[in-house]
């Protein structure tokens, strides 16, 4: 399936290269080069590029292309999910996925895909499982393994391999039990340049990080379940007591591991929790426009809005900004006419404001685009959705572990609202 | 690397290929500096860069190729950063020569080699050859160290192609791996093996393959099922024999080989659908619980099987389709009717058909849609995404809607993936638009979405567009032509030209939108337009003179050549509609033909030839005018096209009879462009397959065959039951449950493949559903999973009915036994919920079962089964008053007969070593017993019941011949170091074996084996029995040894439980504690070092003392020590309440004593002391007891 592998960074040069059956010369990413100065952004490059022997795949994961070089037909997605959960891996291995990361843990990453494909088809992705076949370098392993040549790679097959539940290690041990879940919820949305919501949707996820001893039979159950009619698991859930009772049942993964995504459709009511009020005038005869924008909090139930960053594309003529914001900071680039805006808190008794004049080009034509105003935000302590955790019980095991619960709601990739240039005559 | 290194370079190199023949002389000296010097830093930098500069000279040209010298300059900084990659930073700028890495990889230590490997490693990821250090590296291939080892894999797979013969002596070393006791270095060893593309090693490969296929290891046979398209793509000539392969691992069991194991059929022999029949119901159920990558490759498989043997679901709405098909004329592009007319017979025809014949679903099919379905919540997108493709592709139109949900959920993951699954919503949309309809706003596109997504929502929104929903569509569209996304702007124009075309009752709404663009700034969003108001003009020209008229006006400012070419050839189509503007747009472009580019040429000439043959009297000179210029063009396709034009439309008399027709040729009527998706049609390529993403066929695309006519035969689905005559394989056959609810997977080593014969009991159920005729209906079906599902249960009651007894769910499970314990909660949960819900239909159920049972020919069997089971739950729902509970006690008891792991013959506080064998006779005279009160099979007091039996072969990997084992705990009496192993040979295969007897045995150091006596004959059908005694040196490490027949020679391997390693002996009280004091004080300062203590809470049954005197001495091998027997030292004194009970043992070999202390508290608690000088026993000891005692 998966022919090589090779890892292209952002100036286009290829730093590793690896091949599960025989090798393809890295000519092939010729090809795959030609198409990402074809494309005007990084992120559109086609994910899949035919070339007259070879079909390159790739994905974008931090600024690094891994481009999968397959020769027959297979899934597309299949490969783009691998090549995602080969990012996953070395994230969770090296703490960042960076080119530098990655050729100093060369070896580490040589012998992750090593695990991971054998003849190019998935072997062993679970990160549980790798964990034990090659142990992730630590700063203490590393010095251990200088000095005495020991190794990082385990000797057994881990269990987990041929248990009924391959995602967890055995022979867990803490001495402090503890079971965090973080429920995180996104809201993205599309509003109209009148602050009508045209179509808004909340992508969940429950996040855990469950540091238990031994096997322990978790189960998690929600007050309001009923919220969660678009669900995709963690292959731990029970499925069946899912479909039948609505409760969370599962033998965890050691460590952290996304337990459950979900997704609250636009036939939903969504609220958002901030609103912006805008107001953009160009008027005949004068290069100088006015610029206004205000925002404030909306259904909240009490809770802060924080961490608030407003960013605008802004149309090319506009030469500059003379504005003047009434809390935080802003930017703005000349060249690329991104306008930002760290807002900061939200206080609802004075609500920020961003005030002044913007210069167009001098014989630039008034600006007839629509630019778009891109809302950043976090709310602790709420699930906008109103999702709510009833309780944690856990099983087979017999020391009592600490539970954590928190939740917190945020923008999505893109809260966007629609402005509109009024142009005066 | 500047030019100067460069330049130096070749010199250097050169005098080191002459050196190359000192370098052994001068070893010594490189020997006294090992390794780094900073002196010779310097040096070995420019040595380090000679494999590349020969490997130029060498290959010419060829391999790296295409950007050869380039590469090698963009390499070489990341050379001097990158060094030595992966280890300290101490050594990263100093890359070594080959030199020193081989005689790090000479040397001695372990730490230097795995040094070495890891700079070849480094190297070898940035694309450096490392080639010529093959023999230094394949010398450790054979290395303790096991880091290294892998590195060296790592680099012989990479190598092995192109130093073939060196690689040759790698090979026996693989072949040793093959044979070892661990699993992962089989399974690592033939991953190697197998990766090594060495033709020569085909026949070594193949056997290796073989062998693998049948270990006993699910994790070493998925290994095999991934070497054999390895195998495949090397030697395509041992097809036939891999086919055999895959046919036996096909009828693998364990999750853990079937994704693998089809994934090699599909690159095999994806034309071999034959061998899926008797395994599709298994592949059905066990797809849940399979690895993920491996149900995309099942559920991509299945679709195809699918498609070949059922049939076409939608057969009877082909009449509703239709009229689908009218509304599509309803919207004007009638331009094949003949086609429809044909098609409307077609359909009508095979109405009629499916008429004469009510569609009814198999329930195979069925079974695949609904054991698909829940994979929809996977979070993978590949799985998904094959889920809604086999959806799509299978199953009834009314339940395809099921996969849209699922489908907009993957648009929130990475832009990849929303790529990937856009283009099949697309095609999807084309064919199922209601499907979408209701997340319509889900494909509104974002600002900061990537263009390449944004055109393709484009799309899909175009596809959905209908009359109901275009107004907000089109609102939507308005924004989206105001971003300043210019590539996004163009495609929205052309978008809404489509919906134009589409939908009557917008056509105009939207020309005059897009008229009113005309007036924009930007000239692409001008230029686009007018292109699309072309192909929409072309349909209803009469009506919109005045737009062409404004049309013509623009052609003094736009300057797109694209859209000056329409715009001149709208006012050359529809001259009549503009007679007096044309003639002068004729004259401007004859002013400026010399500067416009050549599409926009080509137009003016049509404009001038059309003009001239509708207007000649105004246009004629223009008209010359033109072609005059273009005769002298520099472009020969415009000068041919005006000396063609002019012959055609000038008359002159040498003009042939085709000026004639001139004006026909001009200005015949030209049908309008049809505007459609380049989606349509896609589905003919399988869903979610590259190709469908190209559009284009990949390699190795296997086509979505269509739907058969008629069905072929649905029973070689069918599996046939073998008989479970023997009780002893039907008893293995519980152990070996594969089944389970949710989390089924393999258990472990021990088991090896099974054919066909332990057919997953669900599937028997459908076969059950498979006959009576209204099965088709999802409920039926539904039922008789039901019914095999309680089915399943019942088998697992038996296994652990005393537990079901239990009311509590929740009960401690102590680490040891993990998963299987959790597991088993998890099902019994499950169970009790399940029960209680389905109490009152229970009655119903259980009809069923004994249908589905009965088919299954052991009819006997399995009623008794059920009538035990009945009568189990009739007393459970019977209310606790005083008569009945008599009854259900004296049930109960009877229910401990049928427990096979607690019954155990009570053992007394005696003095002597207890003798649990027991006969076969006393099994059988235990049998009678039971059978007076109700009807037990054979089955559940096999002769296992006593001791626990072990198996060393299975009948399958056997091939006919089973062999059990137990230890019989009677003293082996040729050495009394040794533990009694009793083997039972049964000989199921229909021929004689002859000459059994054990070979080869391997041990680990210091342990001996006395082999049993040769078994010469066992004939068919028989039952033999022999002796072998094992010292296994009070560890307990696996005894392994060749089990030999005439024909053939079995690997096995026997491992005691830590029980069963000590034999009991007899100490009265005081001497047990003066001996426990003994052995606590032997160690003084490292007192406790030799006893360990747990605390535990007994299991509610094992609360007397009965029971837990029978559960310790079942766990191990001790006896109990009488209490308060003494009576010379302590006084008598009446049975405290919370008894002490102590048991003692020595180990076998060594004679080290063991004792246990069982010492009970309130409730159920109690505390668990073991003491024993080899403590690796101890711990080991209580993990087991403390087990015994929980569970």
């Amino acid at each position: 399936m998966i022919h090589s592998l090779f890892l292209v960074n952002a100036s286009g040069d290829i730093f590793l290269e690896k091949h599960w059956k025989s090798v393809v010369s890295r000519s092939v990413c010729d090809y795959f080069f030609e198409a990402q100065e074809r494309a005007t952004e990084p992120e559109n490059v086609p994910p899949v590029i035919p070339t007259p022997h070879h079909y390159l795949i790739s994905v974008l994961r931090h600024r690094i292309y891994f481009v999968a070089v397959i020769q027959s037909e297979v899934p597309p997605l299949f490969v783009i999910e691998f090549l995602h959960r080969v990012v996953d891996t070395f994230q969770d291995y090296f703490g960042v996925c960076t080119e530098a990361a990655i050729k100093d843990n060369v070896v580490v990453v040589y012998e992750l895909l090593e695990e991971m494909l054998d003849n190019g088809f998935p072997l062993a992705t679970e990160s549980n499982i790798l964990k034990e076949l090659i142990k992730p370098p630590t700063i203490l392993r590393t010095m251990v393994n200088t000095i005495t040549g020991s190794t990082n790679v385990g000797e057994q097959l881990p269990t987990g391999q041929l248990s009924v539940v391959p995602w967890r290690r055995t022979g867990v041990k803490y001495t402090n039990n503890e079971a965090y879940f973080d429920v995180v919820e996104e809201i993205d949305a599309i509003i109209d340049k009148s602050g009508s919501t045209i179509t808004a949707e909340i992508q969940g996820v429950i996040d855990a990080c469950v540091k238990l001893t031994g096997m322990p039979d978790l189960t998690l159950s929600f007050m309001n379940p009923r919220l969660l009619d678009d669900v995709s698991f963690h292959p731990c859930v029970r499925f069946k007591r899912w479909e039948a009772e609505r409760i969370l049942s599962f033998i965890p993964p050691d460590g952290n591991f996304r337990l459950l995504s979900y997704h609250v459709s636009s036939q939903n009511l969504v609220a958002i929790p901030v609103y912006v009020k805008h107001n953009i005038t160009f008027r005949e005869g004068s290069s100088q426009g006015r610029f206004d924008l205000t925002l404030g909090p909306k259904q909240t139930m009490g809770k802060a809005v924080e961490s608030v960053l407003v960013s605008s594309q802004l149309p090319r003529g506009v030469l500059n900004a003379n504005l003047n914001p009434s809390q935080g900071t802003y930017t703005f680039d000349p060249v690329t006419k991104l306008l930002s805006w760290d807002v900061g808190k939200i206080n609802p008794q004075k609500l920020p404001s961003l005030k002044g004049t913007m210069s167009l080009q001098a014989g630039a034509s008034k600006p007839d685009e629509n630019p778009t105003i891109n809302i950043q935000f976090k709310i602790q302590q709420m699930a906008i959705s109103g999702l709510k955790v009833n309780r944690l019980d856990m099983y087979g095991e017999k020391y009592k572990p600490f539970k954590g619960i928190k939740y917190m709601t945020k923008a999505g990739k893109s809260v966007l609202q629609r402005m509109h240039i009024v142009n005066c005559k | 690397m500047t030019t100067m290194q460069k330049l130096l370079q070749l010199p250097v190199n050169a005098v080191n290929i002459v050196k190359t023949v000192q370098s052994q002389v001068q070893g010594q000296e490189e020997d006294k500096s090992p390794v780094l010097t900073p002196d010779s830093g310097q040096h070995s930098w420019y040595n380090a860069l000679q494999p590349d500069e020969l490997r130029h000279l060498r290959s010419g040209g060829t391999g790296g190729g295409g950007g050869g010298g380039g590469d090698q300059e963009e390499r070489a900084p990341l050379e001097e950063g990158g060094g030595g990659g992966s280890s300290g930073g101490t050594f990263q700028t100093q890359p070594l020569r080959h030199d020193d890495l081989k005689e790090m990889l000479d040397s001695n230590k372990d730490s230097l080699k795995l040094e070495a490997m890891k700079r070849i490693v480094a190297m070898i990821a940035r694309g450096k050859n490392a080639s010529d250090l093959f023999p230094a590296v394949v010398k450790n291939v054979a290395c303790k160290n096991i880091e290294v080892k892998k590195l060296v894999y790592v680099y012989l797979v990479r190598y092995a192609e192109e130093q073939q013969d060196l690689a040759l002596l790698s090979i026996s070393t693989f072949q040793r791996g093959l044979k070892d006791p661990n699993q992962l270095i089989r399974a690592s060893a033939l991953r190697v093996l197998s990766s090594i593309r060495v033709t020569i090693i085909v026949p070594i490969m193949m056997l290796a393959i073989k062998e693998a296929a049948s270990d006993m290891s699910p994790y070493v046979r998925k290994t095999a099922a991934h070497a054999i398209p390895k195998l495949y793509s090397l030697d395509p000539e041992q097809k036939d024999q891999l086919i055999e392969v895959i046919e036996k691992l096909l009828a693998d069991k364990t999750t853990l080989v079937a994704g693998s194991v089809v994934m090699a059929f599909e690159e095999v022999c994806p034309e071999r659908i034959d061998l899926i029949h008797k395994n599709y119901r298994k592949l059905c159920n066990l797809l849940i619980d399979v690895e993920e990558w491996g149900q995309v490759v099942i559920i991509n498989m299945l679709t195809r099987y699918a498609r070949t043997q059922f049939l076409n679901p939608n057969i009877n709405e082909s009449l509703l389709e239709e009229g689908g098909g009218g509304e599509k004329t309803f919207y004007g592009s009638d331009e094949d009717e003949d086609e429809d007319e044909e098609e409307k017979e077609k359909k009508a025809e095979v109405a009629a058909m499916a008429k004469r014949k009510p569609y009814v679903m198999d329930p195979d099919h069925r079974l695949l849609l609904r054991n698909t379905k829940p994979l929809l919540q996977s979070r993978n997108a590949a799985v998904v995404m094959a889920v809604a493709q086999l959806y799509f592709h299978l199953a009834p139109k009314a339940e395809v809607g099921v996969i849209a949900k699922a489908l907009v959920r993957l648009l929130r993951s990475h832009s990849e993936v929303q790529y990937v699954v856009l283009q099949n919503v697309a095609t999807m949309t084309i064919k199922r638009r209601g499907m979408f309809e209701p997340y319509l706003k889900s494909f509104y596109i974002r600002s900061t979405d990537p263009t390449q997504i944004k055109v393709l929502k484009l799309e899909v929104l175009t596809n959905l567009a209908n009359e109901t929903n275009i107004s907000t569509i089109l609102r939507e569209f308005q924004t989206y032509i105001k971003s300043m996304d210019k590539d996004f702007v163009a495609a929205t124009i052309q978008a809404i030209g489509r919906c134009a075309t589409n939908i009557g009752e917008v056509r105009d709404t939207c020309l005059n939108g897009l008229v009113q663009l005309l007036s924009n700034r930007d000239e692409l969003v001008v230029a686009e337009s007018v292109v699309v108001i072309k192909k929409l003009l072309q349909m209803q020209p009469e009506k919109h003179s005045d737009i062409i008229k404004h049309m013509a006006k623009l052609t003094d400012n736009i300057q797109v050549p694209m859209a000056r070419a329409s715009i001149l050839w709208l006012i050359g189509e529809y001259c009549e509609h503009v007679p007096k503007i044309a003639p002068d747009v004729l004259r401007k472009m004859a002013k400026s033909f010399t500067n416009e580019e050549d599409i926009v040429k080509l137009q003016i000439i049509n404009l001038a030839a059309k003009l001239y043959l509708t207007n000649s009297k105004q246009t004629k000179l223009l008209t010359q005018y033109v072609l005059n210029l273009a005769k002298y063009d520099q472009n020969y396709d415009i000068r041919d096209r005006a000396r063609f034009i002019r012959q055609l439309i000038v008359p002159t008399e040498k003009s042939g009879a085709l000026s004639k027709y001139a004006k026909k040729l001009f200005l015949a009527l030209k049908p309008a462009p049809v505007l459609e998706s380049p989606f349509k049609d896609r589905d003919h390529f399988q869903l979610g397959s590259l190709s469908h993403l190209l559009n284009a066929k990949a390699g190795g695309y296997q086509e979505l065959p269509d739907w058969p006519e008629a069905a072929p035969d649905p029973s070689v689905r069918n599996v046939e039951v073998p008989e479970w005559t023997k009780c002893s394989s039907r008893e293995k056959r519980k152990e070996k449950k594969v089944e389970k609810p949710f989390y089924s997977d393999s258990e472990g080593e021990s088991g090896p493949t099974e054919s066909a014969d332990s057919e997953s009991d669900s599937a028997s159920g459908s076969e059950s559903g498979s006959g009576s005729e209204e099965s088709g209906s999802g409920s039926e079906s539904e039922e008789s999973e039901e019914g095999s599902e309680s089915e399943e249960e019942e088998e697992e009651e038996e296994e652990k009915d005393k537990k079901k007894k239990k009311k509590e769910l929740k009960k401690p499970v102590p680490e040891t036994e993990s998963e299987q314990s959790s597991e088993e909660e998890d099902r019994k949960i499950k169970r009790k919920s399940k029960q209680r819900k389905s109490d009152s239909e229970s009655e119903s159920d259980e009809d069923e079962e004994s249908e589905s049972e009965s088919s299954q020919s052991e009819s006997e069997d399995s009623e008794s089964e059920i009538e035990v089971k009945k009568k189990k739950k009739t007393a459970e729902m019977k209310p606790p008053s005083k008569p009945v509970k008599k009854e259900t006690k004296k049930e109960k008891k009877e229910m401990s007969l049928l427990d096979l792991d607690d019954f155990e013959p009570a053992p007394s506080p005696q003095v002597t070593p207890v003798n649990t064998f027991l006969s076969n006779s006393l099994v059988t005279d235990l049998e009678g017993l039971s059978l007076s009160d109700s009807v037990l099979s054979p089955a559940t007091i096999a002769p296992s019941s006593v001791l626990k039996n072990y198996e060393l072969l299975h009948r399958i990997t056997g091939e006919g011949l089973s062999v059990e084992y137990c230890f019989s705990r009677q003293p082996f009496s040729p050495d009394a170091n040794m533990v009694a192993v009793q083997m039972q040979f049964t000989n199921s295969a229909t021929s004689d074996t002859k000459n059994l007897h054990m070979e080869d045995v391997k041990l680990q150091s210091g342990m001996r084996v006395k082999e049993f006596p040769e078994i010469e004959l066992l004939s068919a059908g028989e039952t033999a029995m022999a002796v072998m005694g094992i010292d296994f040196c009070d560890s307990t490490q696996a005894a392994n040894f060749q089990l030999c027949t005439h024909t053939r020679k079995f690997f096995v391997s026997i491992q005691p439980p830590v029980g069963e390693l000590m034999r009991p002996i007899f100490l009265t009280e005081n001497e047990f504690k003066k001996e426990q004091e003994k052995l606590l004080q032997n160690l003084g300062q490292l007192m406790g070092m030799n006893e360990i203590t747990e605390k535990l809470t007994l299991d509610a049954k094992c609360r007397n003392e009965h029971a837990i005197v029978q559960r310790v001495t079942t766990a191990a091998n001790l006896s109990r020590v009488p209490c308060g027997s003494d009576k010379e030292c302590s006084p008598p004194v009446p049975p405290p309440d919370h008894p002490v009970y102590r048991f003692a043992g020595r180990t076998v070999t060594s004679s080290s004593l063991v004792l246990v202390t069982v010492a009970t508290k309130e409730e159920g608690a109690a505390q668990l002391t073991v003491n024993c000088e080899k403590m690796v026993i101890g711990t080991m000891l209580v993990k087991d007891i403390l087990l015994a005692l929980t569970q």
